[in-house]
């Protein structure tokens, strides 16, 4: 805002005719200008964007053991080999934290995209419509805040938790179940925040002035409002993906997430938790990826909230 | 007021039913069955296990089921582990003091250090003390307990020793040795770690409200005012800033206790402690339903309740909001 206004103050009116031909600034550009002023949350989202691609494409290019035992190879320290060297049982940890990271982090965006989608819909339909919807809805969103999330979430993991194996796979049946009861248990923020911003868009001129040309509900709830209510969604999304992925560690670690054949790093600290004494990096490598991975997301989400608002023009 | 609150506890109590329907649903949905141990026992006949089953009444229909168990939950009958034999309330006056115990000790670790850091954080702005601390806040509430907790089994348990330092026990042992002073000496070494995982994850989330409940208050035109009347910093700080900015940073800490009570699962785990979270994973991996309920139904009584405390500790402390 600053640089154009400075400019059309400062200079002659001629320029106004170069200044007009330069492309317009988005809502968007403006915000990722304002992202890169932040260091720690661009620090994170360098961090984050190398922990996705090392955990996408890292497996098809190192490869180590990471299932099946051999104890020749187990306690190996770091070293060129093993670049974090191997468990008890003779896993190369570095390969795991590859393969385990997949996970964790596909959890993480799965889970928030359940939660995000729940947590919109519910809180758009209260806060467009209103009234006894509205007063419905909200109830339903204050049971579900008032539900122990953690005594929950370990409960219906283990109760359904070979009913989805045997019907969809080890993998994916666990993949589901996990996604699915992390979002369903999160999504109560959203759907007050979203609630509040339709409750007073919905208010607003331009939004009569929608009603009046004829506008259907659909599109003034989709095309009018929702690109409004975008910002404080993108960040709480930010924010939930690592809450989910804290969420799953933490049941994987109590031994309720994922089998131990699949190495989620919540697993693999599971694992580990009886060898802190004999073989520290074991508990050192998958705990520092989860805090490494969270604390970035943290900070993305930090430096979006900064970015998106728009009262905060530096 | 005192109709607000009356109000507000007659509103908590469908909260709980409802909460008790969700519970007892999930279970009831659930495949699996409490009896299917029975079922695979070749010395138990068929007959016996139909008998068994219809006189723990597993038989009636789910809503029959729902009343019986919620009516003598009502009554403060939790009923019978599946494992121990004995009363899940037992069970739970047993289990329940660590718990509160260690709950307790980090929350009270938690608050002492959050809002003093977080009021100097406000105080000097931008200055390193702030940066400090605001970075160590986010680092705090990044890590998870469980890594924290081994962490800190590894300095303390472990590393301390090679070096030669005084090491702190990484399990927690209901007995302790010695007796008098060196048995209270042995049960507080026992404790600093469990309160300390604990206390820091608290700490980090309080310390980052306080600091910007403090921003809040701190640049309103009534304190401005008093800083104009040339007050000591001290005052204003304490009597006209804090004080205003504690509203909403009492509430976040009641709001906060259930929390930290599902944290003692995580944290009961990694130092063996005795408490009610590592009974109620432990009845989770033995199928020990009814125990499993109590804890999931105590925790749930706990989130309502604080929800409850919060709201009316925000009407008590805030003149400014009206019930009507």
């Amino acid at each position: 805002m600053s640089e154009a206004s400075t400019t059309a103050e400062g200079g002659s009116l001629k320029d106004l005719g170069t200044l007009r031909a330069k492309k317009p600034r988005s809502l968007w550009s403006d915000a990722f200008r304002q992202f890169r002023h932040h260091k720690l949350a661009m620090a994170g989202a360098i961090v984050l964007v190398t922990f996705i691609l090392m955990v996408i494409f890292g497996p098809m290019l190192y490869s180590g053991p990471i299932r099946g035992i051999d104890f020749s190879i187990g306690y190996e320290s770091p070293s060129l080999q093993y670049p974090m060297g191997t468990t008890h049982e003779g896993h190369d940890i570095f390969a795991r934290i590859m393969w385990g990271g997949r996970i964790s982090i596909a959890v993480g965006i799965a889970a928030m995209l359940v939660g995000i989608t729940i947590g919109t819909t519910i809180g758009a339909t209260a806060g467009y419509f209103g009234g006894f919807v509205d007063s419905a809805l909200m109830r339903f969103t204050d049971l579900f805040i008032s539900l122990p999330v953690l005594p929950l979430l370990l409960l219906i993991i283990y109760l359904f938790r070979d009913t989805m194996r045997d019907n969809f796979g080890i993998l994916m049946g666990n993949f589901i179940l996990i996604v699915v009861v992390i979002g369903a248990l999160a999504w109560m923020p959203v759907a007050r925040l979203v609630r509040a911003s339709f409750l007073s868009i919905k208010e607003k001129e331009y939004i009569e002035a929608a009603h009046c040309i004829g506008a259907k509900t659909s599109s003034i709830m989709l095309r009018h409002i929702m690109p409004n209510v975008m910002s404080p969604i993108i960040v709480a999304a930010t924010l939930a993906v690592a809450q989910a992925i804290i969420t799953e560690s933490t049941l994987s670690f109590l031994g309720l997430g994922f089998p131990p054949d699949v190495p989620t790093w919540g697993r693999m600290l599971n694992d580990a938790a009886d060898f802190v004494a004999i073989h520290p990096v074991m508990v050192i490598f998958p705990g520092a990826a989860i805090f490494l991975t969270v604390l970035s997301i943290n900070y993305v989400g930090d430096g979006l909230r900064d970015a998106l608002d728009p009262h905060r023009t530096v | 007021m005192t109709r607000y609150i009356v109000r507000r506890l007659l509103i908590a109590i469908p909260t709980l039913i409802a909460i008790s329907l969700v519970i007892f649903t999930i279970l009831a949905l659930a495949p699996g069955d409490p009896l299917s141990d029975l079922a695979l026992n070749p010395a138990v006949p068929p007959e016996v296990q139909q008998r068994l089953r219809a006189s723990m009444g597993l038989d009636d229909p789910v809503p029959v089921r729902y009343v019986r168990w919620a009516s003598s939950l009502a009554q403060g009958d939790f009923g019978y582990s599946f494992q121990t034999r004995s009363p899940v309330s037992d069970l739970l006056v047993q289990r329940l003091p660590t718990t509160i115990m260690v709950v307790g000790s980090a929350y009270i670790v938690a608050v002492l250090i959050a809002i003093p850091i977080g009021v100097i954080s406000s105080v000097k702005q931008y200055s390193v003390f702030d940066n400090v601390a605001t970075t160590l806040a986010f680092v705090g509430f990044s890590l998870p307990t469980f890594f924290t907790g081994l962490l800190f089994i590894l300095l303390f348990s472990v590393k301390f020793g090679d070096w030669g330092l005084p090491t702190l026990p990484s399990v927690y042992r209901s007995t302790v040795d010695g007796e008098g002073l060196e048995a209270l000496w042995n049960r507080v070494r026992m404790m600093i770690m469990p309160i300390a995982v604990l206390g820091m994850f608290q700490a980090a989330v309080l310390t980052r409200y306080t600091r910007a409940a403090m921003l809040e208050t701190i640049h309103q035109d009534y304190v401005r005012t008093a800083r104009a009347k040339g007050l000591s910093s001290r005052v204003v700080v304490f009597r006209h800033a804090l004080r205003n900015a504690l509203i909403p940073v009492v509430t976040i800490i009641a709001l906060g206790i259930p929390t930290i009570f599902t944290g003692a699962v995580v944290t009961e785990q990694i130092f063996r402690v005795p408490g009610i979270g590592a009974l109620l994973i432990t009845s989770i991996q033995n199928n020990d339903t009814p125990v499993v309920m109590a804890i999931t139904f105590i925790f749930s009584i706990l989130v309502v309740f604080f929800n409850l405390i919060a709201d009316i500790m925000y009407g008590v402390l805030d003149p400014r909001i009206k019930y009507e």
